[in-house]
């Protein structure tokens, strides 16, 4: 009897895997990777960002196989990338560089460029629409022919545009400081152990995996109070980037040599945070900083949280929860959490009979190791 | 399956209990009353406090004006109005005397409002002492024991570091001599447009659950020191490059022709007005 966990373990196991497919299969509807990744692209976009690999393809399948759970789709993903060899590193992106498709300014009306809304779900009213119950596709080819008509009388300009950041019309009034360029090689987490206290790089690029949720709860407690950190954004932007990479073998590296390997859409947020500074005389002096956030796809939200926490990190020596750079890394990431979680559903009868054992000599009065 | 929405969006109930807390709010001038907030057709923190009061409070004769950043145009304004609009089907208005419901995000409008008018303030952080103890619990005690030595601590510590007192917008008021409250993030400008105020203030939490209010004719007096007077934003030297105006609260703008920084009403209705007014002028001085 003792044995039954053990002995059923195989065919257990089968019977719920073939029940697993059951309940997948059951109603008979088969949704195509196709329209998954038509029509859900915001879920598609928060999945490569928190498993760190670009393609919407693969996200797609893993959305369908995790059946819309997202931190399993998230697992599927990051156990895929690690079957992927590493061959190259890109080279640095300047974001400049960027072709824009929504970009906003929260802290100035008017910004050099313009504020471009793009498309966003941010003044819409979450009222649901009962429409799409039953959705056309006469009717959708019509809006959408209709669309393209009206959009194909807008006159573009000739030229690539390439947008300024706002921050640098505050850089030229001295109210940030100025940086030299740091172009050391970037730690890469998935193939160092993070150790602390840990390079910029290395907390970018774990708030930049980290699970939607977790960064977007920890980037608001900050904001209502468990932090000192209240931003202002300066620039949110949402477009592609090219990325090169150089070539592999030859010495002399030449820019123009280098490969377009492709583009990838990404978030960027810079946040503007007034901080405290000493100057050259010793005095305090108010000064702002720069919360920086990137992540895959078009998560707005994910982005600005990861820059107000980028600011937390920046400065650790308050009593937070949220300025605490182990607090923060260790414990936003989706698949570290969720698997840690669940397996607290695995037996643990070794570990609960010892607990047992302790808690019941102890409510007799402790006196069992002297017996 | 299609469901036809309600008049004010809320049902009748919803309405009513929201109504009996602002009843409180006024009672108790800047004392911060908690209510049921109700999750809102937009975003938390887009104004769903106020967008509750005004939509609790509005009746089918009244005229409604939604400010966003002093702008009636600016996007989250347009969307709130579009919402109220569509369930109630009340009148909508730029110019500020016509409105007798202002809904408004950052600031009091420029003209003076009357008795017959209510603003709606939208709140992010009703808390005031937020910013000095992070615990919800603990500033409720604070409150009710009239400890603000944190908010009056936090204008020492600036005018120690920086040598002034260098809050933003959302300075702290007292409000009838009792309780300390966010007059929402208006700016510094506008908080002495509080005091006495002819209209009911009306100001919503949606986020953080809290309704409260200044009744008409109230004491609000900004937070400060006798020898570090409470001070608002200046624009000396600068005006309005569209109507001239001087005495009033001016948006930063680049000119992107040549670079250079120009200044603007933050308030379009005042400033269109203006413009109308002195082509008015302009036409009747030529006919003459």
């Amino acid at each position: 009897m003792g044995y039954v966990a053990v002995k059923g373990g195989t065919h257990a196991i089968n019977a719920s895997i073939e029940r697993l497919t059951f309940e997948r299969l059951k109603n008979q509807e088969i949704i195509e990777i196709e329209t998954i990744m038509a029509t859900m692209k915001s879920l598609i976009d928060q999945i490569m960002s928190e498993s760190s690999l670009y393609s919407p393809y693969l996200a797609a399948l893993a959305i369908k196989q995790a059946e819309g759970s997202m931190e399993e789709a998230v697992f599927l993903m990051r156990a895929h990338r690690s079957t992927l060899p590493r061959l190259y590193y890109s080279q640095a992106v300047e974001s400049e560089t960027m072709l824009v498709e929504r970009r906003i300014s929260a802290s100035f009306k008017d910004i050099p460029g313009g504020q471009i809304l793009g498309a966003t779900k941010d003044y819409t009213h979450r009222l649901l629409d009962f429409e799409l119950l039953e959705e056309d596709p006469a009717e959708n080819e019509a809006w959408l022919s209709n669309y393209q008509k009206t959009s194909e009388a807008v006159k573009t300009s000739d030229e690539l545009e390439f947008f300024p950041k706002v921050v640098d019309y505050l850089r030229e009034e001295g109210l940030f400081e100025n940086y030299e360029r740091d172009n050391t090689n970037p730690v890469d987490i998935t193939k160092q152990s993070i150790a602390f206290p840990a390079p910029r790089s290395a907390r970018l690029q774990v708030l930049t995996r980290g699970q939607t949720g977790a960064v977007t709860a920890l980037g608001y407690a900050s904001l209502r109070g468990y932090g000192q950190v209240h931003p202002t954004v300066g620039e949110v932007r949402v477009g592609s980037l090219p990325i090169y990479v150089s070539h592999p073998n030859e010495g002399e590296q030449d820019e123009e040599d280098a490969f377009y390997i492709g583009e990838i859409q990404v978030t960027e947020v810079e946040s503007f945070v007034p901080v405290t500074k000493k100057n050259d005389a010793n005095e305090q002096e108010l000064e702002f900083e720069i919360g920086y956030g990137i992540c895959y796809g078009q998560n707005e939200t994910k982005a600005i949280a990861m820059s107000i926490l980028d600011q937390c990190l920046e400065h650790p020596e308050s009593s937070f929860p949220t300025h605490d750079e182990e607090f923060v890394l260790l414990h936003i990431d989706s698949v570290e959490a969720t698997g840690f979680i669940s397996h607290l559903k695995l037996p643990h009868y070794v570990t609960f009979q010892s607990k047992l054992d302790s808690i019941r000599n102890v409510k007799k009065g402790g006196h069992t190791d002297e017996n | 399956m299609k469901t036809k929405s309600h008049f004010a969006f809320f049902d009748e109930g919803s309405k009513k209990e929201i109504r009996r807390s602002i009843l409180k709010a006024v009672a108790i001038p800047g004392y911060q009353v908690p209510f049921a907030s109700r999750e809102m057709p937009i975003a938390r923190g887009w104004g769903t406090g106020g967008l509750q009061i005004t939509l609790s409070i509005i009746g089918k004769n009244d005229v409604l004006k939604v400010i966003d950043q002093g702008a009636d145009e600016s996007v989250n304004a347009v969307s709130i109005k579009k919402l109220v609009q569509s369930t109630t089907g009340v009148e909508l208005v730029e110019r500020t005397q016509e409105a007798s419901i202002i809904q408004s995000r950052h600031r009091i409008p420029e003209v003076p409002l009357t008795p017959e008018q209510i603003l709606v303030l939208q709140v992010p952080e009703p808390e005031p002492l937020r910013r000095v103890e992070k615990s919800a619990y603990k500033t409720k005690i604070l409150h009710s024991e009239n400890d603000y030595s944190g908010a009056w601590l936090m204008l020492f510590e600036q005018i120690m570091k920086y040598g002034r007192t260098a809050t933003g917008a959302d300075h702290p008021v007292y409000v009838n001599n009792r309780y300390v409250m966010a007059p929402s993030p208006i700016p510094r400008y506008d908080n002495p447009k509080m005091h006495q105020s002819e209209a009911l203030i009306l100001l919503g939490a949606g986020r953080e659950k809290k309704i409260y209010a200044i009744p008409p004719y109230t004491d609000v007096e900004s937070l400060a020191f006798d020898d570090y007077p409470f001070a608002v934003e200046t624009f000396t030297g600068k005006s309005c490059h569209l109507c001239g105006a001087e005495d009033v609260f001016l948006d930063e703008l680049v000119d992107p022709a040549t670079n250079e920084t120009i200044y603007q009403c933050n308030d379009t209705s005042y400033c269109i007005e203006r413009l109308n007014k002195n082509e008015e002028v302009e036409v009747e001085t030529s006919h003459a």
